[in-house]
């Protein structure tokens, strides 16, 4: 037992730290209830699957700055192509845009072992490359999405037998992202290649002379970010029901949760549940100070304010456990 | 510069202490050096040389003992205040900043321009451009330029670690001399080094460590060599041991065949046979081309001329992966380079699973488990903090870059120095267990810095001076003097 809360010391304090962010919501906003969670859920999705992607990435020893950028493109990509589209098209249409997530984050991974640009030059690049094709294929926010598409993350579940008043309180928009970040999850924690993504971050010699193929592992967390970036893109789609080609504010908050989320941005440690407590908590501050009619511009001072205190208290807990 | 009396000795070192965590590194090391002396300073691997070297050089504080310079008691915080007075080391590893150009990294140093290009003239070295940077200049050249760096500073003490260790004959002779003239005009030197060709050439006295401890400090004469073997290896030698080993067979195809391997800047000629069931200890001083053999071996670095033969057939490994393939299991000398220091034992001992992209797939959870399980059992591994490799004790670190090999199955094990800084009751175990694998049919290929474990664990021994072999001699028959002798290449 101790054990447990020794490992997952870090996760089970963010758990702490967003139910009291709910809790100071409640009092701060005494309505605030289905309707809130299912916003706030809403619009954390997109969030979510961004700091998934860099997450694995970052575990991996690298980092991903085009993350932003290549969902914009799977965003406007959907858009475009369900404009009018049938119900079995739009499922080819998510395969596609999905496939297409993969192929960019492949490339971008093949980029960076190839050339051995680093990675953050590499993906800068990259960010830059993937802005343009978002624009050449929608010049301005349009497009449609199909409606039972949107409808999986609009709204709260409903499950028979169960009273409203309980399901309301559990939007769709969360069911979904847990359903769809489960196989990374699994991927991570129970394959080889999730345990050659965590070697090559931990330490690349090591990892090396025990017979992993660095190249081919770090190409695999690359395109696994990029099918990650995709969900996003796709997601920031069905929640708005457009395809937008200016890249959101996703490439900052994606790292801002992976830290938080007690990922090493030097690779090889944390995994993707903290990161998305994250998300949830880095969300959930911002609708507070909102709700407070706090200044926006104020607004991002405590963020990053938040964000220095909590990683260095987890730092100085970390060092008192292992002395 | 000090200001000190002529009479006394210049640096006088008594009774140094220093322990890292349960290792006590250094007990009572001594060390004198007067005014224009040059001072061998010798002890086998692990004896102590480094730390005291970075100890006299203010990189370490000492724990107890005392240092005198020029008679007056002091300790230096740093390299920089060590050097400030008059003690400047050369260390085996080129000192200047690979980006930076030669008079950038002179400038850092404080080091005068005029004085620098005389030594470097006087060393040899022809056609010097300043602003080279040091990455572009060969190994051989970057030792130079350090050497002629700490002679401009006008040094009362020099220091020089393995300084003709990467360096061509004709360069070898240019540093003695001019380390010889820095001598005679009152300066003095601590030289370390392997040869013992140069000690009687160039040192007027040999300090011995031994564990830690100054065992003897003599003239250097002709025939001091023994007494210095004698010296570094102490009374253990003659006590008795009992032998692990099995009869091993040596007849049929061997598993590992190796004939003219050359690698890197080191290994030049290196050919032996290993039979399954039979461990082949190696023996050699430090950077003698051990090193590259084991990695050729492991697929970390490619031969340049050589054959490697696995069951007679040629085999050329581009990546560690190959080697792990073919059935050649590495377990390195430095366990971090080995381990994932974050990642739990269990992930530690899977990771080799993950050689190929084929293998990607999801992890059959029980079977795996049952596997590590198995591993950790016959290990004896002490899994009390199995979070995190790093937590573990050194022993048992080093048992898990062990056991993830009996997990997967071996063929063939290469052991580089798997006991270095383990106690004995761990290396009793892992001598067992490499007897055990032997006995099972992997061909064990053992590198050792302690001579006393060749005739508990091998059955052969190959001794390697230079980067080429020197012998191979039945490890049973290989008592420590031998083996030291030969190391040194001092056999007919």
């Amino acid at each position: 037992m101790t054990r447990a809360v020794q490992r997952h010391g870090w996760v089970l304090g963010l758990v702490v730290l967003l139910a009291l962010l709910l809790a100071a919501t409640k009092i701060i906003q005494p309505n605030f209830g289905a309707s809130g969670l299912e916003s706030l859920g809403r619009a954390a999705v997109p969030f979510a699957f961004a700091t998934a992607a860099m997450a694995v990435v970052v575990i991996a020893g690298g980092i991903d700055l085009s993350v932003a950028a290549m969902m914009a493109v799977a965003s406007v990509t959907a858009a475009r192509l369900m404009v009018g589209a049938g119900d079995g098209q739009t499922v080819l249409v998510v395969i596609g845009v999905l496939l297409l997530g993969g192929l960019m984050g492949a490339a971008n991974g093949a980029m960076i072992v190839l050339t051995r640009v680093p990675d953050i030059v590499a993906t800068l690049a990259m960010l830059f490359v993937w802005e343009g094709v978002a624009l050449l294929i929608l010049n301005t926010p349009s497009g449609a999405a199909t409606q039972w598409l949107r409808d999986l993350i609009l709204g709260s579940i409903v499950i028979p037998g169960l009273p409203e008043t309980l399901t309301s309180l559990i939007p769709k928009s969360l069911v979904f992202t847990l359903v769809f970040l489960a196989p990374a999850w699994l991927l991570l924690r129970r394959t080889q290649l999730g345990l050659a993504i965590y070697a090559v971050g931990s330490d690349p010699t090591a990892a090396f002379r025990s017979g992993v193929p660095i190249g081919k592992t770090r190409i695999a967390a690359y395109c696994i970010a990029g099918i990650l970036a995709a969900m996003g893109g796709l997601t920031l789609t069905m929640s708005t029901g457009i395809g937008e080609p200016i890249p959101g504010p996703y490439l900052l908050a994606s790292v801002s949760a992976v830290v938080l989320g007690g990922v090493a941005l030097t690779g090889g440690k944390g995994g993707l549940i903290g990161p998305i407590i994250a998300v949830l908590i880095l969300r959930l501050v911002r609708m507070d100070l909102t709700l407070l009619s706090v200044d926006p511009n104020v607004t991002t001072i405590v963020e990053g304010t938040i964000m220095v205190v909590v990683v260095m208290l987890g730092g100085l807990v970390a060092m008192k456990g292992r002395g | 510069m000090v200001q000190t009396n002529d009479s006394l000795p210049i640096l006088d070192a008594q009774g140094i202490t220093k322990r890292f965590g349960a290792v006590q590194a250094l007990k009572d090391a001594s060390l004198t050096l007067r005014r224009g002396q040059i001072v061998a300073l010798m002890g086998a691997n692990g004896a102590g040389k480094s730390t005291l070297v970075k100890i006299l050089t203010g990189a370490l504080r000492p724990d107890g003992g005392q240092l005198l310079i020029g008679g007056v008691a002091r300790t230096f915080a740093s390299p920089g205040a060590a050097r400030k007075g008059g003690l400047v080391p050369v260390y085996q590893e080129p000192s200047l900043i690979p980006d930076l150009d030669i008079a950038q990294n002179l400038r850092l140093g404080g080091t005068p321009v005029d004085a620098f290009l005389h030594w470097v003239d006087a060393l040899g070295i022809a056609g010097l451009n300043l602003r080279d940077t040091a990455r572009e200049l060969p190994l051989a050249t970057l030792r130079i330029l350090d050497l002629a760096r700490a002679l401009a500073a006008q040094p009362d003490v020099l220091l020089l670690d393995e300084m003709t260790a990467a360096l061509p004959s004709d360069l070898v002779e240019k540093v003695l001399t001019v380390v010889r003239q820095q001598a005679d005009a009152g300066r003095s030197v601590i030289y370390i080094s392997h040869r013992f060709t140069e000690i009687a050439q160039l040192c007027d006295r040999a300090t011995v460590l031994r564990d830690g401890v100054t065992v003897g400090d003599l003239a250097v004469e002709p025939g001091v060599e023994d007494r210095v073997v004698e010296l570094m290896l102490g009374a253990k030698l003659t006590a008795a041991v009992t032998s692990l080993q099995g009869a091993a067979a040596t007849t049929g195809t061997p598993r590992l065949t190796v004939r003219n391997l050359c690698a890197g800047s080191k290994l030049a000629d290196v050919s032996f046979d290993l039979h399954r069931g039979e461990v082949l200890g190696v023996v050699a001083l430090e950077g003698q081309g051990q090193d590259e053999l084991f990695d050729v071996l492991g697929g970390f670095r490619r031969a340049k001329s050589g054959v490697v033969q696995v069951d007679g057939a040629p085999v050329r490994f581009r990546h560690p992966a190959d080697a792990i393939a073919t059935g050649h299991s590495m377990v390195p000398g430095d366990r971090a380079d080995a381990l994932l220091m974050s990642r739990s034992v269990r992930e530690n001992i899977a990771l080799p699973a993950v050689a190929r992209p084929r293998n990607w797939g999801p992890i059959a959870m029980r079977a795996e488990a049952a596997k590590v399980t198995a591993a950790i059992e016959r290990l004896q591994i002490d899994t009390r903090a199995q979070g995190e490799v790093r937590r573990l004790s050194g022993g048992n670190q080093q048992k898990v870059t062990i056991a993830r090999w009996v997990a997967a199955g071996v063929d063939t094990l290469l052991l580089f120095d798997p006991t270095r800084g383990i106690d004995v009751r761990t290396k009793r175990q892992i001598y067992g267990l490499v007897r055990d694998l032997a006995a099972q049919g992997a061909a064990v290929l053992f590198y050792t810095s302690e001579l006393a474990e060749i005739p508990l664990a091998c059955d052969r021994v190959a001794v390697i001076f230079n980067g080429r072999l020197v012998t191979i001699m039945p490890a049973a028959g290989a008592d420590e003097p031998a083996l030291m002798r030969a190391a040194y290449g001092l056999v007919a």
